[in-house]
């Protein structure tokens, strides 16, 4: 941070230009806090530009290739037309789970179904309809946990018109799974989406949060989602990304841990032209406990890019991040994980590993897992490794009579079992195991479950319904 | 008297573990002390030795005629305090032989004596490491780093040697040794002893004491010494078990 | 409670060790005007007599730093550091007029005797060859025969430039240039002194090869230049020691090291850093801003870094390898230690180039105090290091509540044939060892000591024996105050 910025990008001025042109219709459900944050975040980002390779944070991601695409800002409501799961399938065989759609950054729903209020008193839907309907509630959280330390972060407060809201009550355990699907359908957009997910006390959540794409279309989304966990309260987050490659996405993801709340979250990023995943773990309240894993499997010219941040604030608190991942052709990777321990974050016990299987001489992996410490009596330690797949354990399956490919494909697998093996929702992981066997196979691109099958040119797309119509 | 313990009340964390223990132990003398798990053996050793977080809240502990409640663990170590550990732990980097001629060197500068010469401790090292059987190489490791569980017990009882202690406490030494390792042990300890030291072998089992032959055996029970008795007793115990004994004062 | 209580008190006393090198020479000296210019720069060249293509180096340099800035990435907070209120050149001048160019001023001779370095070779039990520096000029370069029989070239780089232009002028800003950062751009327009040593090919360097710096003038900056060759199959182990007086102002010290080892060479190069780490209530205390950098230029060539790091207020230094040799090896082993209001950034960079190449990083850092230690590392592989292999271990421990202990490795690797593992824990002395050092009779301020020195043992066995009695000893004064 601090560094002026040297270029201006067209998309700078494009997402200016719109920002004080449709003002108005960008600020029309906001709360007074929202717009007057939108206000402060563009004069912000009017000053910082977008990030580039000089930051410590951006070093090893070159977002440039986006800043050039000559993007429209998109921010509009979509009419309802049909159910998104009618269109889209991301189903999972024997999984129930209740859909939120997000079409092109705005929530996706009939009317009636924009904001609805269960019999548990659970909240969910429009983030842009909770603030007429719950304004007292947004109020609060909004803009509170996520830290605008750069560019993104201030041009989605800036820009973000809508997004997915929920709201677990005190000592509420939803039963089902929650399942965020974002998709793009239009060519060339970008997109500033926002969530707001709020957990009581002993309130319980599993959320499975999705970003594929439907088409080859390119497009730019930078998403912040804030949540916040209150006391003792649990949350299971899922992040499932199978997006095509001349998709960005930048998804930032900040976490309120109250005291003795459990986190626990799981990266599988599949497929997509360019990742980067921020997740924030603020364990703001004694005995909080995080568990952070990643798997990421990547090819071609694909780019991903993990920024793990713990903050030990409080003592007492454990967290563990691991991260594993493979890369193929001229795919580059990069893992950013830090723990911070505050001074008199006493009896912490914090862990991080990243470990890396470069399959090609033209991959790349850059890590760093970095520790910053300030309180004595803590347990640290972290870990980083790149290397190849065991060459003995190769040999001592081919001379089991397994050929090698499959030898190869069994160990890569192997490999990625400790992070899926993490999945508790059993129909979920079964369900991304085969995803992940197939996608090592190398006949899985895009959702292989999408009705579309629009990764594989050679085989036509099926399907009876006009997507540019919705 | 060597030892002598008067009402002793100890809490860990606040909570009461021993609650009024009396206990004396003469020169020459050798006493077990037995009991179920978790009725506060380890926790006596620990208050003797004064080890944190041990806290004392009634009750005086007698150490050679002097009040030793709020004696730092290395003062009590050189007037004369050695505890075998039940686990010992591993400090890497620090050699046997380093650690050992530090110590050595802290007891007679503890009694005003010159330090020992390389010479004179090399061949102390080298008789009392024949007492009990251990290798050299494992002199040359790291202080207990890499030692199995009987070479860790082992190089307990080479410290007690090399050290010369006037009371020894023995905790659950014999866990987790097979019977040749047992056997050493116990003849470190039966060499080691004369009229001018004693002994207090905590023990779960009465296998230990078929080797190391106690004169008195006391049971602990709920942080109290609740029968004791010679060393018929530990065989009425290896018998019955320590049911009867529960059933006799959980009421 | 109490126990608890009890523990940080002794902390608290035994992390209170007293600097023992901060007296003060009275020495009269030869000093260059306040400030830094062009002049300032053209004074130095000239009172060194110095050759035009060294002149114009140091020229070039200067105007390659006024146009950059101070790097600011490092964990490091110091006030700003004004450069214009720095002696950039002073050196000791003789009293009297020596009857001959190898006799120094006693009191100078004295200086050295109350650090434990003597001159006279003659009472020296191990052969070690001493290049001794005072602020900034090189006074005294002992066992020069015993060299010259071997055609080593062991001199001060001043020498070196007169006597050997040819070697300097090949060598000099090949391995650390003066765009390399702005410390070694400072360095380059206005280093005063240093050593200089070519071992030729084939050549074992029979001694250990020494420099000894010491800043003893008020308000100097010391910017000292080392260059190392070793040429086909040689070897030298090379040892440096530095202090300073206790002074309540910064004194800023930035060095260069540059070494060059050709095919089946090998180069040690040994540390014990003890500047004057500044007051316990963080007064005072020299900014060691040092680039020290090797070049494995040859096949199965080899350069290995030692460093004990106990002094100055500030340390921002990354001894480096880059392996651009096939089957090149380089080793980092460190041991930081921070104290009261110290600060240090220090790590190593290992640059992975040509094939089969190896490196190891093992670094220990131990944060006592106020005091903030980080490790800084990166190990990059490039595109064509098929079987680069990297091992880095980097541990922290701290002692006492108010300290920070970091880990900041980088790595990047473009190579599939690559290994590399990075491993790392932060820790403190746990309560069970020490209680078992007190059960058998040692206090706790001996047990720190005790356990301190073993976590760094696998540091301290890389030094040359007479040096890691003495880092040992360090760590202890550092630490413990009375534990040897």
């Amino acid at each position: 941070m601090g560094k002026i910025k040297k270029t201006v990008y067209p998309l700078e001025e494009i997402l200016i230009r719109h920002f004080s042109n449709h003002f108005e219709r960008l600020s029309s459900h906001d709360i007074p806090k929202v717009t007057k944050m939108r206000r402060e975040a563009m004069a912000a980002f009017q000053q910082t530009g977008f990030p580039h390779k000089k930051m410590e944070n951006w070093r090893n991601t070159d977002m440039e290739g986006v800043y050039e695409e000559e993007l429209a800002v998109f921010d509009r409501e979509i009419p309802f037309e049909k159910a998104l799961s009618e269109i889209f399938l991301c189903e999972v065989h024997g999984f129930e789970a209740r859909v939120l759609s997000v079409l092109n950054g705005s929530f996706y729903s009939s009317e009636e179904e924009k904001l609805t209020v269960d019999k548990n008193g659970v909240i969910v839907g429009s983030l842009a309809k909770a603030m007429q309907e719950y304004p007292e509630l947004v109020e609060k959280y909004y803009g509170e946990i996520m830290q605008q330390t750069d560019g993104f972060k201030s041009l989605n407060t800036a820009m973000a018109a809508d997004g997915v809201f929920i709201y677990v009550p005190d000592n509420v355990e939803v039963e089902n799974t929650f399942q965020i699907i974002n998709i793009l359908n239009k060519p060339k957009l970008v997109i500033n989406v926002r969530n707001l997910i709020i957990l009581g006390k002993n309130a319980r959540l599993r959320l499975l949060h999705c970003d594929d794409s439907v088409n080859h279309h390119a497009g730019f989304i930078n998403k912040v989602s804030e949540t916040y966990l209150g006391e003792n309260a649990e949350l299971e987050l899922y992040k499932l990304q199978n997006l095509n490659n001349e998709t960005a996405l930048l998804n930032q993801t900040a976490i309120h841990q109250s005291a003795n709340s459990r986190l626990k979250v799981n990266v599988l990023s599949l497929n997509g032209g360019l990742i980067r995943n921020e997740i924030t773990d603020l364990m703001n309240g004694e005995g909080a406990w995080s568990d952070i894993r990643g798997l990421y499997l990547m090819d071609q010219q694909q780019h991903i890019d993990n920024q793990v941040f713990v903050y030990h604030n409080m003592p007492h608190c454990n967290s563990n991040q691991l991260f594993k991942g493979i890369l193929d052709n001229e795919a580059t990777g990069v893992f950013n994980g830090y723990i911070y321990v505050a001074r008199d974050a006493q009896q912490t016990n914090a862990f991080q590993r990243n470990s890396n299987i470069l399959l090609t001489k033209t991959a790349q992996v850059d890590t760093m897992p970095h520790l910053e410490i300030y309180a004595d009596d803590v347990k640290c330690s972290h870990g980083a490794s790149v290397g190849q797949l065991d060459n003995e354990a190769l040999f001592y399956l081919m001379q089991r009579g397994i050929p090698f490919d499959d030898a190869r494909m069994l160990l890569l697998y192997a490999y990625a079992d400790a992070i899926i093996k993490e999945i508790s929702i059993s129909a979920l992981r079964i369900s991304i195991e085969d995803m992940v066997k197939r996608r090592l196979r190398g006949d899985l691109s895009i959702c292989d479950r999408c009705v579309l099958h629009c990764s594989n040119p050679a085989s036509p797309v099926i399907f009876d319904i006009d997507l540019s119509k919705i | 008297m060597l030892l002598n313990i008067k009402n002793l009340h100890v809490s860990i964390d606040g909570k009461e573990i021993i609650k009024g223990l009396n206990f004396s132990v003469n020169k020459g003398e050798i006493h077990a002390i037995m009991g179920p798990n978790g009725t506060g053996k380890s926790t006596l050793a620990a208050a003797i030795t004064g080890r944190e977080g041990y806290e004392i809240t009634q009750g005086e502990i007698i150490f050679k005629g002097q009040v030793i409640n709020d004696w730092s663990p290395d003062k009590r170590a050189n007037e004369g305090v050695f505890l075998s550990f039940q686990y010992p732990i591993e400090i890497p980097g620090v050699s046997m032989t380093n650690f050992m001629r530090t110590a050595l060197n802290a007891r007679r500068e503890y009694r005003k004596l010159p330090p020992v010469s390389a010479g004179d401790f090399l061949r102390k090292m080298e008789e009392k490491k024949k007492l009990v059987d251990i290798q050299s190489k494992l002199t040359n490791r790291s202080v207990n780093e890499g030692f199995s569980g009987g070479e860790k017990k082992k190089n307990e009882i080479f410290q007690m040697a090399m050290l010369e202690p006037e009371l020894a406490i023995l905790d659950e030494t014999d866990s987790g040794l097979d019977i040749d390792a047992l056997k050493v042990v116990a003849n470190g300890v039966n060499q080691l002893k004369s009229g001018e030291n004693a002994f207090i072998v905590i023990t779960h089992y009465q296998r230990l004491l078929e080797y190391i032959v106690p004169d008195f055996v006391h049971v602990m029970y709920d942080g109290r010494i609740v029968k004791s008795g010679g060393k018929g007793l530990a065989l009425e115990l290896e018998e019955r078990g320590y049911e009867w004994i529960k059933e006799q004062f959980d009421d | 409670m109490r126990d608890e209580k009890k523990n940080k008190d002794v902390l608290e006393e035994v992390t209170t060790g007293e600097y023992k090198y901060g007296f003060v020479t009275d020495i009269e000296s030869d000093q260059a005007a306040k400030g830094l210019t062009e002049d300032t720069v053209r004074f130095i060249s000239k009172k060194k007599n110095e050759p035009e293509w060294l002149l114009e180096f140091r020229l070039k340099a200067y105007r390659h730093w006024l146009t950059l800035e101070e790097p600011d990435w490092a964990l490091l907070h110091h006030p700003p550091i004004d450069y214009q209120d720095i002696i950039y050149y002073s050196a000791p001048r003789p009293k009297k007029e020596l009857e001959n160019l190898d006799e120094i001023d006693p009191e100078l001779l004295d200086t050295f005797n109350k650090l434990g370095i003597s001159l006279e070779e003659q009472k020296r039990l191990s052969g070690v060859a001493v290049d001794a520096v005072i602020d900034s000029v090189s006074v005294k370069t002992t066992f020069q025969d015993t060299l010259a029989k071997h055609d080593i070239i062991f001199c001060s780089i001043s020498d070196a430039v007169k006597n050997h232009p040819d070697l300097v002028k090949k060598y000099l800003g090949t391995v650390v240039p003066y765009t390399d950062n702005y410390f070694a751009a400072l360095n380059s327009a206005v280093f005063s002194d240093g050593s200089f040593c070519y071992i030729p090919k084939g050549v074992r360097c029979p001694i250990e090869l020494s420099t000894y710096f010491r800043i003893n003038a008020a308000n100097t900056g010391q910017f000292e230049r080392t260059l190392l060759i070793a040429d086909e199959g040689a070897y030298v182990s090379y040892l440096e020691g530095c202090t300073a007086p206790m002074r309540d102002e910064n004194q800023l010290h930035a060095a260069i090291v540059e070494i060059v080892t050709y095919d089946d060479a090998e180069v040690k190069y040994s540390t014990v850093q003890n500047w004057y780490p500044g007051s316990k209530e963080g007064k005072g205390g020299i900014y060691n801003f040092v680039t020290k950098r090797g070049l494995c230029k040859g096949r199965n060539s080899k350069i290995s870094w030692t460093q004990v790091e106990t002094g100055s207020a500030i340390t921002w230094k990354y001894p480096s390898c880059i392996l651009l040799g096939d089957n090149s090896v380089g080793e980092f082993y460190s041991v930081a230690v921070t104290n009261n209001y110290q600060q240090a950034d220090t790590g190593t960079k290992m640059i992975h180039i040509g094939k089969n190449t190896k490196s190891t990083i093992i670094s220990k850092g131990i944060s006592a105090g106020r005091s903030n230690n980080s490790y800084r590392g990166l190990v990059r592989v490039s595109k064509n290091a098929d079987n680069a292999r990297n091992y880095s271990q980097c541990d922290s421990l701290l002692l006492g509540d108010k300290c920070g202990a970091h880990t900041f490795p980088y790595i990047k690797t473009g190579n599939d044939t690559a290994i590399v593992e990075h491993e790392a824990t932060t820790s403190k002395i746990s309560d069970d060892q020490l209680f078992y050092c007190q059960q058998r009779g040692i206090d706790k301020e001996k047990a720190i000591g005790l356990i301190v020195n073993g976590y760094a043992k696998q540091v301290l066995n890389k030094l040359p024996m007479e040096f890691a009695v003495e880092a040992q000893k360090l760590l202890a004064i550092t630490l413990e105050g009375s534990v040897g």
